[in-house]
C-alpha cells in the first residue's frame, strides 16, 4: 500500500494517537470486563462488575457528579456571560487586565487554590475570622457544605466558560447590530435577536467544555465539601486505591465516559455549531 | 427635483475626530423623493456622513433636519430612516423571509401580516417565494443584495440609506443591479441616498451626485452637470478618463500650454482666471487632416491603441504631454502606430477650471 504525501506526513501524529489516547482507552475498557480484584488483561471476560455497579449505590454517586457539573454550569452561565460581554462590548482597555487577572489564577495548582479557599472560609478563617474581630459578627462558615463545592467548582471553571463565551460574542459582526438597532430593535431586541443567537457558538462551546470538566471534578467535593458529597469520580478512586478493585473502577469509568459522551453528543445535535456559524 | 421642498437638510454639519474634521462645515438640501448620490474617494468623509444621517453618529456641530425636525440626537432606532450597509448585514442564523420580517416582527406585526407583506416584497425584488425558507447564506451575491434591500423596505423608511452595497459584486452583476435599484427607486417613490466611490455608478442612478473630498461637498449637481461642466480638476478626473493640461492665459486673450507649447483658443473664461487646468474629454478630441479643422489643434505621434468595448481610446503624445482620444468603434481611426497625426478640439468642448 503507497500512502499520499500527506498520508505519510500523518504517521507520527497517528502513532502517538494509538500509543498515547486509544491504546489506554482500549485497556480501560477491556479491564472493565476483566473478573473483579483480578490485575491482569487475560482473565476471562464478564460483565460482573456492571452487575455490581447496577445492583449497588453507585448511581447515587453519579447523579451527585451529574447535578453539581449542571449546577455548576448553570451558575457559571449565568456570571459569565456578563463578564465576557463586558469584555467584548464594554470595557475597552481595561479588558486586557481583566482579561490578565482572569487567567493568572491558572499558573497555580488547582488544590492550592482550593486550600486557599479553605482558609480563606474556614471558621476564624480571612473571612470570618475578620468579620468577628472587627465587627463581632458570629457567622457559621459554609466550608463543607454542598454550596462551598459549587463555589470551588464555579471557581475553578470560570476561565472555561468565559473565553469561549468571550470568543463567541466578539464574533458578532458590528453591522448585523448596527442594522438590527437601525431596523427599529431597542438594546433587549438587538440582544435578543442578535447578538444572542450569534454568540451561540461561543456559549455551547463553553457549556460542553466545563460540564464535561465539572462532571470529573473530585477535588472540589473532597477539599471544599469535607467529603460530605462523594461524586463518581471519588468512587473511582476508591475502587482503584482502598479498595483495590481495578475491574470495578474501569467499569464506572467506561460508564462515566458513555453518559458524558451521549449528553454532549445529545447537546451538540440540538446546537448545531455549523447552523449557528451559518455554514448550514 | 429642486420645486419639491427638501425631506433632509443639512446645515453646517461638521463631525470631528480629534482635532481631525472628517466631515466639515456641510450644508445640502435633499428632495422628497430624489436619487441622492454622494461621491468621494475612500477617507473623503461620505461613510462619517451616512452615519451621521442615519442616526449612528452625532455631528459635533450643525444641524439635521427632517422634514424641518432637528433630528441631531434621535437614535437610529427611532429614525424614519433605514440603512443598507455595505456588508449588507444580513442575519446570518435567519431565513430570507425572517431576514425581511425583522422590522415587522420587532414592530410587534402578526406572522400572518408579516409574511404576506415579506412575500410582497420578494415579489418586487423579483426573489423567488421558495426562497422565503432559505438560509440567507445559501443566497448568490446578487440575491443577498436584494434580500438586505427587501428587509429595509419592510422597514417602511421615509429614506433609504445605502452604503456602497455594490462594491463588493462583480462589474457584470453590478450593472445590472444599479439599474435595478433605479427601477425600484422609480416604484417605491422614496428617497434614495446613496454613497459609493464609483462616479461612474453614481451616474447611472442618480437625480443628483454630490461629490466630496477631504471631508467637503466641491460640487452638487445632476450627472449631467457633473460631467459636463465639472467645477474642478478633481471632479473633473473622477468622472473617468480626462485630459488636463495645465494652462496659464496670455495677455492676448489666449491660453499657453508648458506642456505642448501650443497657444490654445479657450472656452469662456471664468472672471479673473489667470492659470489653471483646461479639461477636455477624450470624445471631444478627434483626429484632424489639417489644423484648421478644429478651434484648437497639436501634432504629436500616435503612440498606442485600447479597445473599450463600444469605444476605442487613442493615446496621442505631444511633446512632453499625453492626450486620450476616444472614438466610436464604428469610426475607428485608421492610421498606424507611431504615425504622426493632428488632434483638435472645439473651443467650446473643453473646461477651463482654477483648482
Amino acid at each position: 500500500m503507497r500512502l499520499s504525501q500527506g498520508g505519510k506526513s500523518a504517521i507520527p501524529v497517528v502513532l502517538f494517537l494509538i500509543v498515547g489516547f486509544a491504546a489506554p482507552l482500549l485497556a480501560v475498557i477491556w479491564f472493565s470486563f476483566m473478573p473483579p480484584r483480578s490485575f491482569s488483561f487475560g482473565g476471562a471476560p464478564t460483565l460482573e462488575n456492571y452487575a455490581t455497579i447496577f445492583q449497588g449505590t453507585n448511581y447515587i454517586s453519579f447523579l451527585w457528579s451529574l447535578s453539581l457539573a449542571v449546577t455548576a454550569v448553570a451558575l457559571l452561565a449565568l456570571v459569565c456571560y456578563p463578564v465576557a460581554y463586558g469584555l467584548v462590548r464594554v470595557f475597552g482597555k481595561w479588558a486586557m487586565l481583566l482579561t490578565l487577572l482572569f487567567t493568572i489564577p491558572l499558573f497555580v495548582s488547582e488544590n492550592i487554590r482550593l486550600y486557599g479557599w479553605v482558609l480563606f472560609l474556614i471558621k476564624n478563617g480571612v473571612l470570618l475570622g475578620t468579620l468577628k474581630s472587627m465587627f463581632g459578627l458570629q457567622l457559621e462558615s459554609i466550608l463543607f457544605s454542598l454550596p462551598a463545592i459549587i463555589l470551588g467548582m464555579v471557581y475553578v471553571y470560570l476561565p472555561f466558560m468565559l473565553f469561549p463565551m468571550t470568543l463567541g460574542i466578539s464574533m458578532v459582526p458590528n453591522e448585523t447590530r448596527d442594522a438590527a438597532f437601525d431596523l427599529g430593535a431597542s438594546r433587549w431586541q438587538v440582544f435578543k435577536e442578535v447578538e444572542l443567537p450569534l454568540s451561540m457558538p461561543g456559549v455551547v462551546i463553553g457549556f460542553l467544555l466545563t460540564f464535561v470538566l465539572a462532571i470529573g471534578a473530585i477535588a472540589e467535593a473532597k477539599v471544599l465539601g469535607g467529603q460530605r458529597v462523594i461524586p463518581i469520580t471519588h468512587d473511582i478512586e476508591i475502587a482503584f486505591t482502598y479498595s483495590q478493585n481495578w475491574p470495578l473502577g474501569a467499569a464506572l469509568s467506561v460508564l462515566l465516559m458513555l453518559v458524558v459522551g451521549v449528553l454532549v453528543l445529545l447537546a451538540l445535535r440540538r446546537f448545531d455549531l455549523d447552523t449557528f456559524l451559518g455554514r448550514r | 427635483m429642486a420645486e419639491a421642498s427638501p425631506i433632509l437638510s443639512l446645515k453646517s454639519v461638521r463631525k470631528m475626530f480629534g482635532a481631525h474634521a472628517a466631515v466639515d462645515s456641510i450644508d445640502l438640501d435633499i428632495a422628497e423623493g430624489e436619487f441622492f448620490t454622494i461621491v468621494g474617494p475612500s477617507g473623503s468623509g461620505k461613510t462619517t456622513m451616512l452615519r451621521m444621517l442615519a442616526g449612528m453618529d452625532t455631528p459635533t456641530s450643525g444641524d439635521i433636519l427632517l422634514r424641518g425636525e432637528r433630528i441631531n440626537d434621535l437614535p437610529a432606532n427611532k429614525r424614519p430612516t433605514c440603512m443598507v450597509f455595505q456588508s449588507l448585514a444580513l442575519f446570518p442564523h435567519r431565513t430570507v423571509g425572517q431576514n425581511i420580517e425583522f422590522p415587522l416582527k420587532i414592530r410587534g406585526e402578526v406572522p400572518e401580516s408579516r409574511k404576506a407583506r415579506a412575500l410582497q416584497l420578494m415579489d418586487l425584488l423579483r426573489l423567488p417565494q421558495s426562497y422565503y425558507a432559505k438560509n440567507v447564506l445559501k443566497c448568490s451575491g446578487g440575491e443577498r443584495q436584494r434580500v438586505a434591500l427587501a428587509r429595509a423596505l419592510a422597514y417602511d423608511p421615509q429614506i433609504l440609506f445605502f452604503d456602497e452595497p455594490l462594491s463588493a459584486i462583480d462589474y457584470k452583476l453590478r450593472k445590472t443591479l444599479e439599474k435595478e435599484l433605479k427601477d425600484i427607486h422609480r416604484e417605491t417613490k422614496k428617497t434614495f441616498v446613496y454613497i459609493t466611490h464609483s462616479l461612474e455608478e453614481a451616474m447611472v442612478m442618480s437625480d443628483r451626485i454630490g461629490v466630496m473630498r477631504a471631508g467637503k461637498l466641491v460640487q452638487v449637481g445632476t450627472p449631467h452637470q457633473i460631467y459636463s461642466a465639472p467645477n474642478t480638476r478633481f471632479v473633473s478626473e473622477f468622472v473617468g478618463d480626462v485630459n488636463v493640461l495645465p494652462v496659464s492665459l496670455d495677455t492676448d486673450g489666449r491660453l499657453h500650454s508648458r506642456l505642448t507649447g501650443a497657444r490654445l483658443k479657450p472656452p469662456p473664461v471664468p472672471e479673473g482666471f489667470s492659470e489653471g487646468h483646461l479639461v477636455i474629454r477624450p470624445e471631444f478630441l478627434r483626429f484632424l487632416a489639417k489644423a484648421a479643422d478644429a478651434d484648437n489643434a497639436v501634432s504629436g505621434r500616435l503612440y498606442n491603441e485600447y479597445v473599450l468595448g463600444s469605444r476605442i481610446q487613442y493615446q496621442v503624445r505631444v511633446g512632453e504631454g499625453v492626450f486620450a482620444v476616444e472614438k466610436l468603434r464604428q469610426q475607428a481611426f485608421t492610421g498606424k502606430l507611431d504615425d504622426d497625426v493632428i488632434i483638435g478640439w472645439d473651443a467650446k468642448d473643453a473646461i477651463l477650471v482654477t483648482d
